[in-house]
């Protein structure tokens, strides 16, 4: 398991290719970016050190009490994004690519909902914090 | 036997820049006992206190670095407590 908060940026390949999958079949991964509609043109993202990195272990440590995976990786960026930049990279391997989607799909959603994060959008009028979406909350309850 | 304690207090986006504060030290009188008593027990100060962390608002809170409801007993023997307060997360 791998799980880094940072503010640089993160290779997908290089990254990828450092997971445990030779003995797997199968690999998914998603990226997030910094959206550039609505005139944004970049980000700032805060979170709270200390408590981050535990919260996305712990989201982790989950996923893999839940699916039998080989494997999970988890970079989220924070500091200043240029629009367009990643965001946020999350990967699974496991035997199956049903388990590898499930999983990964479940780190994102919790990710979302329970990691500290928080975004404040750079538009045309200013800066402003990014509420948070019903949507992303009632994601969870699919994995209840 | 109720003494007062200390903890750190940690406030993030929104809730840090309505407050002006990221951080604060404070001494908790002994009467308060649970996560949630710390938010009224802050609320009472009035001002940008009131409005930051007013009960109309859906802000989420952390007692050690994990996320809880408010109803969590203080644990008044261990040193170094951290609760933080801010709004619902948007990461991703």
């Amino acid at each position: 398991m791998k799980i880094r908060v940072q503010s640089d940026d993160f290779d997908v390949s290089t990254e990828l290719a450092a997971l445990n999958h030779a003995q797997v079949g199968a690999l998914v991964s998603f990226v997030g970016t910094v959206r550039s509609d609505h005139g944004i043109t970049g980000m700032e993202l805060e979170h709270y050190p200390g408590m981050t990195e535990k919260s996305l272990t712990e989201i982790a440590r989950q996923a893999q009490l839940s699916w039998e995976l080989s494997d999970v990786v988890i970079i989220h960026r924070v500091g200043a994004l240029q629009a367009g930049a990643q965001i946020v990279l999350v990967a699974t391997t496991s035997r199956h690519r049903g388990t590898a989607f499930a999983a990964c799909e479940f780190i994102m959603d919790y990710l979302k909902t329970e990691a500290p994060f928080w975004k404040k959008e750079l538009g045309p009028d200013g800066a402003h914090w990014v509420d948070a979406r019903s949507t992303d909350l009632s994601a969870l309850d699919k994995w209840r | 036997m109720s003494t007062s304690f200390k903890v750190e207090l940690r406030f993030f986006a929104s809730v840090r820049e309505q407050l002006g504060c990221a951080e604060l030290t404070v001494e908790l009188p002994p009467e308060i006992s649970t996560v949630g008593q710390v938010r009224d027990w802050l609320i009472a100060r009035g001002g940008v206190w009131a409005t930051a962390l007013a009960h109309d608002r859906p802000l989420r809170m952390a007692y050690g670095h994990v996320m809880c409801d408010g109803s969590e007993l203080l644990l008044r023997a261990q040193p170094d407590q951290e609760i933080a307060f801010f709004p619902p997360v948007t990461g991703g």
